[in-house]
């Protein structure tokens, strides 16, 4: 951690910016930049402000970086991005993109994500990453010069796609199971919690309402009408209260939803491992295939059925050349094949050494951060029963006083 | 308590029917202290339009309609806590004031040929002289009450008789015969004889210690009794036939103003009662969010390990808020919502009571010009126009003490309710507070305690 970007260096995105402009298809399209500010953090010994570095960047080219690191480093769980649409919205938030709201929650979330990424032992000394932070022009291009889109398994695309392994390593498949069940419950949860926050919205603004006809019932009460009247003005305290107690709500939302989006990417992980995995038996039952087959040709036996087999057996067997021929292709391709395998083997176990570690330390990260936002959301709560507190207590002495 | 047979004149010590503890004990109600510019005269609130704010229009527009659609605020699902029947039981008064105890209990279904129909056991307590026994049991039905209430409108037209729970509810998802509705019912009825019982005259009124104490075979031959059906109705027509004419323009300012003022009142009082069951409404709809709010983190404990034990803490609170929103509701149930029901009732009761001296007033004036008009029989015209001007006087003090006595009980019902509904608020948030608070303390302690924990299998 002591080499990880983000000591070094301090990043923010603190603008948000609506764009207009062409884009691949000549369409005139609206979109939103975000500016990337980095400076460079001096020591105190030094005393001197560095200056600040800046550039804008929109959401598809964080997208681009994220693809980037996702195929570069197969091993690694990379930090999600924040949602491309607002998802779990209860009704008085918008699920428009462009809504001011939506925009600065992504703002905060983007910035969250480069964060992740700076203080990742790993991901923070990647090139390309460094470049997204400091060349805003030709970055796309540079990008797409590193060729990453080949090394991109297609197959990985198709999510439902099973890959039937033989041998499947028991942990990895632990862990998808348990990235399954992460996402579920996160989903479900962010769901109940948006109509709860809809329901509570409603009870605080309803008690709106008293303000106003307690006023107006004042006005006709000698005795009644002070109490009436401040007990009004309380109520209106109390339904504008849940504005700003919702607000605060929607960050420990986004917070679960960052874990919602991670356990995806732990998902791919183990996908990728799946996929390695899969190629690894193929690759051994394709050698043991031609080697078999190589035994066949040299002692003449066959023992497993096949077209040729029976074809030469019907035609005539092939002259000693032709086999001698044969045999020669078979043996360099099962030479080929047992490198192949062998690396492949090497491969796998390195993959599997540097996933695991990154596992392990994804899930102190996670185990750390969701307690933290557990915490952060009892205080919220505190912090409302104080105001509900406050609140009644005014108006039950206002009340008191009719 | 006042002396028997007295007219009812300015109020004394009028005891509050089961309205707030002790306040009603006030006769001279401390001058207004900076009271609003506007309170002394009318304040006429007609031209108002009750339309919401930008950030509320997704709630309803509540209008001036008084249909009452809006009841539908009752959860068969909620239990009425038993406390809730204590309090009922209860009587806020100094009890030493008291010499008539009433309850209204024990609903009892009865099934015959031609109808069902429930009945309630009326219990009273008394120890009155003009009682012949010290305590009665007997049963009524609701058309029981029904004739109660009209004999007693007949007997003291411009005095306010409290009001009955209606014969149905219209556009309510409640049953006609369901548990909740009857128990409403039972509370309101029982509401209904005790506010009789604590009125000065109303109190002794012989229809009323009929209905106490009869059997149900003396009270239905005694219900036979009395002006037959047409002549009540013959009373009515007259009555609405003088008010077309009369009763207005010799009004007494006083009772013009009575009429401004129960006007606004009438409107702001079916607005709380429609803003009240719609927070009961909205309240509710939280609570089953909440049911399933903190069931989902136990779930989820079931994958972790190190969080597990946060998680459960969640859930936990989150249970335990939605116990206490749930007796939150409880206590809207039980106080709030009746008491606004009651005043909604109460101000067409009081215009009714209004109008029904205004046609006292009006048979006099109607004479009155008749005389001037005929100047032939004069003699006997000047004793009819005397006696009804004695019965006007008679109409307006009545009306006058009742309505002091009325306008008293009402501000001690709406403080002592209002303020029970601020401390249910209160008890709630503090609960919740309280849960809250100890889940923190849990979670910032012992951070040895959870190292050693993870090297646990």
């Amino acid at each position: 951690m002591e080499d990880c970007l983000a000591k070094k260096m301090e990043i923010t995105v603190s603008e948000a910016e609506k764009r207009t402009g062409r884009n691949a298809m000549n369409i005139q399209e609206t979109y939103t930049a975000y500016l990337i500010e980095t400076r460079a953090v001096e020591s105190q010994s030094e005393g001197q402000c560095a200056p600040v570095d800046s550039l804008w960047r929109r959401y598809s080219e964080f997208e681009l970086l994220r693809n980037y690191l996702s195929v570069t480093y197969p091993h690694i769980v990379v930090p999600p991005l924040p949602e491309k649409r607002a998802d779990f919205v209860w009704h008085k938030l918008s699920a428009d993109n462009m809504d001011p709201d939506f925009v600065e929650r992504r703002r905060i979330g983007l910035e969250n994500f480069l964060l992740r990424v700076a203080s990742h032992p790993i991901l923070c000394q990647d090139k390309i990453f460094y470049l997204f932070l400091t060349q805003e022009g030709g970055w796309k291009e540079m990008v797409n010069e590193t060729g990453f889109q080949l090394k991109a398994d297609s197959r990985l695309k198709a999510l439902n796609a099973t890959f039937r392994v033989k041998n499947p390593d028991k942990r990895f498949t632990e862990l998808k199971h348990y990235s399954d069940e992460l996402q579920s419950v996160i989903s479900h949860l962010l769901r109940v919690r948006a109509r709860v926050a809809d329901r509570l919205y409603g009870v605080y603004k309803v008690h709106g309402n008293y303000g106003r006809v307690f006023s107006e019932w004042s006005a006709i009460e000698k005795e009644m009408g002070d109490g009436l009247q401040s007990a009004g003005h309380h109520m209106d305290v109390y339904a504008a209260s849940i504005d700003d107690i919702l607000e605060e709500e929607e960050h420990y939302a986004d917070q679960l939803k960052e874990y919602l989006f991670y356990a995806e990417a732990l998902r791919a992980v183990c996908r990728k491992h799946e996929l390695m995995q899969y190629d690894l038996e193929m690759a051994a039952q394709d050698l043991t295939s031609k080697k078999q087959q190589c035994e066949e040709l040299a002692t003449g036996t066959v023992r497993t059925f096949s077209l040729k087999g029976m074809t030469s057996k019907l035609f005539g067997q092939e002259t000693p050349e032709q086999r001698e021929a044969k045999l020669k292709v078979l043996e360099e391709q099962i030479q080929e094949g047992e490198e192949q395998l062998k690396s492949k083997n090497l491969e796998g176990r390195d993959f599997v050494k540097s996933a695991w570690a990154d596992i392990e330390r994804f899930k102190e990260q996670k185990n750390h951060d969701l307690k933290e936002a557990l915490i952060s959301y009892a205080v919220m709560q505190i912090s409302m029963c104080k105001k509900g507190i406050q609140v009644w207590t005014n108006a039950k002495e206002c009340f008191s006083k009719m | 308590m006042e002396a028997e047979g007295r007219l009812p004149g300015p109020p004394l010590h009028t005891p509050s029917p089961g309205g707030g503890g002790g306040a009603g004990a006030d006769s001279d109600p401390d001058p207004p202290a900076g009271a609003p510019d506007a309170a002394r005269g009318p304040l006429l609130a007609a031209a108002e339009v009750l339309s919401l704010d930008d950030e509320e229009d997704d709630l309803e527009v509540f209008s001036k309609d008084t249909s009452l659609a809006e009841v539908n605020s009752f959860s068969p699902s909620m239990p009425i806590s038993p406390s809730s029947m204590i309090n009922q039981y209860k009587f806020e008064d100094e009890p030493e004031l008291r010499d008539l105890f009433i309850t209204v209990d024990d609903p009892e279904s009865h099934i015959t040929a031609i109808e069902t129909f429930i009945t309630y056991r009326v219990v009273t307590k008394t120890s009155r002289g003009e009682f012949d026994s010290s305590e009665y049991e007997v049963r009524r039905r609701y058309q029981d009450f029904l004739w109660l209430k009209s004999k007693l409108e007949e007997a003291h037209p411009t005095l306010i008789i409290p009001p009955l729970p209606e014969k149905f509810i219209m556009k309510g998802m409640v049953e006609r015969f369901s548990d909740e509705f009857i128990e409403t019912r039972r509370k309101a009825l029982h509401k209904f004889l005790n506010r009789i019982a604590d009125h000065p005259t109303l109190t002794f009124n012989e229809d009323f210690k009929i209905f106490l104490t009869a059997q149900a075979w003396e009270l239905s031959s005694h219900k036979k009794q009395g002006p037959g059906l047409l002549s009540r109705m013959g009373q009515t027509v007259r009555a609405v036939a003088s008010s077309v004419r009369g009763g207005v323009k010799n009004r007494p300012e006083m009772f013009t103003e009575m009429n401004h003022y129960m006007e606004t009142f009438s409107q702001k009082i079916i607005v709380l009662d429609k803003i009240a069951h719609r927070i009961y409404k909205e309240e509710r709809e939280y609570f089953n969010e909440m049911k399933e709010y903190g069931p989902i983190h136990t779930l989820w404990s079931a994958s972790e390990e190190d969080i597990a034990d946060s998680l459960k803490g969640v859930a936990s609170c989150i249970d335990k808020c939605c116990k206490a929103t749930e007796k939150r509701m409880a206590g809207l149930l039980e106080n709030l919502l009746p008491i606004l029901h009651e005043y909604v009732l109460y101000s067409e009761i009081l215009m009714g009571v209004l109008k029904r001296r205004d046609q006292i007033q009006g048979e006099l004036d109607s004479k009155v010009d008749a005389l001037a008009n005929k100047k032939t029989e004069k003699d006997l015209f000047s004793e009819e126009i005397g006696k009804l001007e004695d019965k006007v006087e008679c109409a307006n003090n009545a009306l006058k003490a009742d309505w002091d006595r009325w306008k008293q009980n009402m501000q001690c019902d709406m403080r002592s309710t209002f303020t029970s509904v601020a401390e249910n608020n209160l008890h709630y948030y503090e609960e919740c507070l309280a849960t809250w608070e100890s889940f923190l303390a849990s979670q910032t302690v012992h951070p040895h305690v959870e190292e050693d924990s993870e090297d646990r299998p």
